[in-house]
């Protein structure tokens, strides 16, 4: 039995064929109306106190980790195997919180990616929804419209995003146009610093 | 050059998603090849193959701690580009026992200090990470100043940072806390709310350090609109109402003015939430909170069903109406597909369960227990007992419909549940003496039902109906069917150790109709054929079943059967003879009226703490080492250690072991002969008093122990049912039966040795609250006297409001009111010993509000 590269790179750009259909990972579920219709069209920063997010994909990969509590490399793997064997089996209609561990997993599902965020027992469950949403418009919008290979080939800038977003595992910044500027502030300082390196005169000066 | 040839990351990611190596000999190439490349000098080279480990690290879960001294070099690079990675690195893998982190400070404190905003946000997020008490310590200043930076993005940062300074360094509170609260007052959305998730963070930690800064909480509570903020603000009141009383009835107001303005529903959430908690003495805070909760319950969307179910449960303890109130959508939530959903209506309906409901409610519950699936199942049951079994069965008034439910449990199909229902029967069993005769019923149709047997989790269950069936053989109605099915052929199905109790409770029954048989024939001399027949037959029966028991592998079954069949052996003749002869000095008649004596003596419920109460005689010496002692005289001893280990045995009263030894003296006494064996067991009663349960025919304090186990019907004449409640009495048909319950002595000393480390760990976070303390009141001095108008003004108003307040209720507020001063005045107290102040400065919380 041979295998086919090609075959094999189809078939896993089948899940992301299938993203671009839905045009965004956020299309299909904008309709389902935020929590936090709020009078303010920003959100405002606050204290999540979120614990640890995980981007797993519906084949159970993961996308993204970032921990904001102390846990080892053991203690990770544990804990990604264990909620993403909880998460993945939950269906569709049901509510978007898991109790695990004394704690609270708020998850929700985007095309094929499922957000989850960890919080204490007796946070507000429904600003951690209005949160992950939140993150998902700030993909959105710096990708155009973002799919699960944007995350998975930019995972640093899905990173470098989340830590304009979160701060300790507090949300710190609401709005989503000032998030963007930071971003492409940033992005423009290592372009131009780049450049300068990929200039001749620059190779030549460290050569020489 | 290195850098022309070497992959980036996305070579790497695109080289993973196309490899045909397998994921790990894939990674461990990758790793070989980013252990060569991180050596470089070259530091774009060097951060390229740390971004690539970090990946690695992060998304296939690759130790990366090796690398922490590269992640050093790379931070250390002037080029923004690097730096990010480094950092990213850093707040990856470090942690506290990383040895590399001393030599982070210098690079955290210069990028602290850098004009480029956005190196500073770096490190301040790699410091809200990694912070230790040594970090901490030595960048509290930088911290400090960037607080009041006058660059927005780098302020907020810096909030978001204090915590974890505050966390690890108490005595950062008093330099940064000034800033910290000016903040407070900022017209920048951003920065109040990061400020403001300090403050409830803080306020969680330690409430009573927060309080005096209720009004400026209060103030932006009003003003504000904006909903995170208000989500915070409402988490730190109800902390603080905890503590302050007083603030319930200020910010009820404004919490309701929220709750009916916004759409918010996060936010109509947090109000909810907040008000059920800690605002639950207002009425109409809490009455608008259900009304809210009842549209939460009624939607579609099942987080908000959930929510509305989990608001409930927080509400039911105080008020219990608002669960009553919404009793059909808790049922109804209980078919609800989320298995989240259901369980929380589970127990919201378990919290209503009272005397007067508990047979609705459960046959509610055990109608859903039979179609659920085996998990929800099981969940049911077991709050169906626990909670019915609460306080020595409470609120159970009908024990023969709740000796039946538990049959009824018993042949649910999922039911996994058979040790407590077994506990729980054999507890009724010896607790209650009027449900004997339906126990024994309920036991009989356990003990025939043929589906039981094949499950081993029910086999607990059987083990209980077949002690019970003999114990309380009297109640039976009919002997001869019981025994027929103790003997019946598929009982082979079971494990040996209950066999051996089946064949012992077959015993227990034929002693039982023998003794009866026996009496019958002594009292009327002309005996009828029929009884002689049945007799006869019941023995055949036991015969027969026990028979091929005798040569089992199990010895503790193999022994009981031949007891059986010996005893039967004897029997048989005079049974056969008394019908001729009318010989009343018959052996067997003897035997077995020996035997019953033994059987009738009534177990009863043991006190938890009942060998804590024994108390140790004078000159016993517990502590002391004997081990010596075997040395010198272990020959001596040896012959008598058979006798020496009964004595020291300790025998533990539960349940199992009292019906072993039961058992034990039962078939110890059937092998001797029977006058040799009744002195026997009257001497080893004698010596051993203690550890045989008291009962009416041997005097309780015969050893000089405290009769804190009586049986059964001892305390019957002391608990009565509360006769000043003559409606109870009315409502129910019959009266509840007496149960038998034991105080249980050693529950106080549990919430002491509690207390006491609830006020060690209070202790613990006393520094951190002290320095708020003192920092707050350092801070007030400037602004006291416009403080001192402002509350003066809410002070009068309050006032007002309580005049034209009814009479009646003036007096429970006035109350009330003592109880604040008083709270505040413990606070006036610590703080004078604390900080010599000046005397207004501790009028402040009486100010409050």
């Amino acid at each position: 039995m041979s295998f086919d590269p090609m075959d094999r790179l189809m078939s896993l750009c089948v899940p992301s064929l299938n993203l671009r259909m839905h045009r965004s990972l956020i299309d299909s579920l904008e309709i389902q109306s935020c929590y936090l219709l709020s009078e303010h069209s920003c959100l405002a920063s606050g204290f999540g106190s979120i614990h640890f997010v995980l981007l797993v994909s519906r084949q159970g990969k993961v996308r993204l980790t970032k921990w904001y509590s102390p846990y080892t490399q053991k203690e990770r793997s544990k804990v990604i195997r264990e909620l993403s064997g909880v998460i993945l089996n939950r269906g569709p209609k049901l509510c978007n919180f898991v109790e695990w561990r004394g704690y609270k997993v708020v998850y929700k599902r985007y095309a094929s990616l499922y957000f989850c965020m960890c919080i204490d027992a007796e946070d507000n469950e429904l600003e951690v929804l209005e949160i992950i949403h939140h993150y998902v418009e700030i993909l959105d919008r710096y990708f155009g419209s973002v799919c699960e290979l944007d995350l998975i080939f930019n995972f640093h800038k899905a990173y470098y995003i989340l830590d304009e977003l979160l701060i300790a595992g507090e949300i710190q910044e609401s709005s989503k146009k000032t998030v963007a500027r930071i971003i492409s502030a940033q992005d423009e300082m290592v372009e131009a610093a780049k450049e300068e390196a990929g200039s001749i005169s620059y190779i030549i000066a460290q050569a020489s | 050059m290195d850098n022309l040839f070497q992959r980036s990351l996305e070579d790497l990611i695109k080289g993973f998603r196309l490899q045909l190596l397998g994921d790990s000999s894939f990674i461990s190439r990758a790793l070989e090849e980013i252990r060569r490349e991180i050596k470089a000098t070259d530091l774009s080279t060097k951060s390229t193959a740390l971004h690539k480990l970090s990946y690695l690290a992060a998304i296939h879960g690759v130790d990366m701690s090796w690398a922490a001294f590269h992640a050093l070099e790379v931070v250390s690079s002037s080029r923004f580009h690097h730096k990010r990675i480094g950092y990213q690195a850093i707040t990856q893998s470090f942690h506290d026992q990383t040895s590399v982190l001393l030599l982070i400070t210098n690079q955290l404190r210069k990028d602290l200090n850098s004009v480029n905003e956005y190196e500073v946000s770096l490190a301040l997020e790699c410091l809200s990470r990694i912070g230790t008490r040594d970090l901490a310590r030595d960048l509290s200043p930088e911290v400090f100043t960037l607080l009041g930076s006058s660059k927005s993005f780098v302020r907020k940062k810096a909030t978001g940072v204090v915590l974890r300074v505050f966390d690890k360094y108490p005595d950062a509170v008093k330099v940064c806390f000034k800033r910290l609260v000016e903040n407070l007052e900022t017209s920048d959305p951003q920065i109040l709310s990061a400020v403001v998730g300090v403050f409830c963070e803080l306020a969680s930690k330690d409430p009573t350090s927060c309080l005096p800064l209720a009004p400026e909480f209060f103030k932006i509570l009003v003003d504000s609109r904006n909903n995170w903020v208000l989500i915070k603000l409402l988490k730190i009141f109800s902390k603080l109402a905890s503590v302050e009383p007083r603030l319930g009835r200020k910010v009820a107001e404004p919490i309701c003015e929220h709750m009916k303005r916004t759409v918010a529903k996060s936010l109509v959430f947090e109000c909810v939430r907040t008000v059920v908690s800690s605002l639950s003495d207002h009425e109409a805070a809490v009455k608008l909170a259900v009304a809210k909760i009842r549209e939460f319950l009624v939607e579609d969307d099942p987080n908000l069903k959930y929510l509305g179910l989990h608001a409930l449960s927080i509400a039911a303890p105080k008020h219990l109406w608002a669960v009553l109130e919404n009793k059909e959508a808790v049922v109804k939530a209980l078919s609800d597909e989320d298995p989240n959903v259901k369980l929380e209506a589970l127990h919201l309906l378990m919290a209503m369960v009272t005397e007067d409901n508990v047979s609705e409610i459960s046959r509610i519950l055990m109608n859903y227990a039979l179609k659920s699936d085996p998990l929800f199942c099981n969940e049911i049951i077991i709050s169906v007992l626990s909670v019915c079994s609460r306080n020595a069965y409470e609120i159970i008034v009908d024990f023969d419909w709740y000796v039946s439910l538990l049959g009824e449990m018993a042949r649910i199909p999922h039911c996994q549940r058979g040790e407590e229902i077994e506990h729980q029967l054999i507890d009724i069993g010896m607790r209650v003496r009027d449900a004997r005769p339906q126990l024994v019923r309920v036991s009989w149709a356990l003990l025939i039902d043929p589906a039981l047997l094949g499950n081993m989790f029910l086999h607990p269950i059987l083990s209980a109906a077949s002690w019970v069936s003999g114990e309380y053989v009297e109640f039976a109605k009919n002997p001869y069917e019981l025994v027929e099915a103790l003997v019946q052929p598929r009982t082979d199905l079971l494990p040996p150790y209950i066999r051996a109790i089946y064949i012992h409770s077959v015993f227990k029954v034929l002693v039982f109709c023998l003794r009866s048989y026996f009496s019958a024939q002594e009292s009327s001399s002309g005996s009828s054929s029929t009884v002689y027949e049945s007799i006869l037959n019941l023995v055949n029966v036991i015969e027969i079943g026990v028979w091929p028991l005798s040569g089992a592998y199990d010895v503790e079954v193999q022994e009981r059967a031949k007891n059986v069949l010996g005893f039967i052996g004897m029997a048989k003749q005079d049974i056969a003879k008394k019908v001729n002869l009318q010989d009343n000095e018959a052996e067997a008649c003897r035997v077995t009226a020996f035997m019953e004596d033994a059987f009738s003596e009534e177990l009863g419920p043991i006190s938890a703490n009942a060998r804590e109460k024994v108390c140790v005689p004078d000159g016993l010496e517990l502590e002391e080492n004997l081990g010596d002692l075997e040395e010198i005289c272990g020959k001596f001893l040896k012959p008598v250690e058979s006798d020496s280990v009964s004595c020291t045995d300790k025998i533990t009263f539960s349940v199992s072991n009292l019906r072993i030894r039961d058992q034990q003296e039962a078939s110890s006494s059937t092998s001797l002969p029977p006058k040799e064996s009744s002195s026997l067991l009257a001497e080893h009663r004698k010596r051993h008093g203690m550890y045989y349960l008291t009962s009416e025919k041997n005097d309780p304090d015969s050893n000089g122990t405290p009769n804190d186990y009586p049986p059964a019907n001892d305390l019957a004449s002391e608990i009565l049912l509360d006769p000043l409640d003559p409606k109870r009495k009315a409502k129910h048909r019959k009266s509840r039966p007496v149960v038998v319950k034991l105080d249980e002595g050693g529950e106080s000393r549990i919430t002491t040795s509690q207390a006491k480390t609830k006020q060690e760990s209070v202790t613990d976070d006393e520094s951190l609250s002290r320095d708020i303390q003192s920092a707050l009141l350092v801070n007030k001095k400037g602004k006291e006297r416009e403080k001192c108008e402002g509350n003066s003004n809410l002070v009068v108003q309050e006032e007002e409001t309580s005049r034209i307040e009814k009479p009646q209720n003036s007096e429970k507020k006035k109350k009330k009111k003592k109880n604040g001063e008083r709270t505040s005045g413990k606070h006036r107290s610590r703080r004078r010993s604390e900080v010599a102040s000046s005397s207004e400065q501790v009028e402040i919380p009486d100010l409050l509000l």
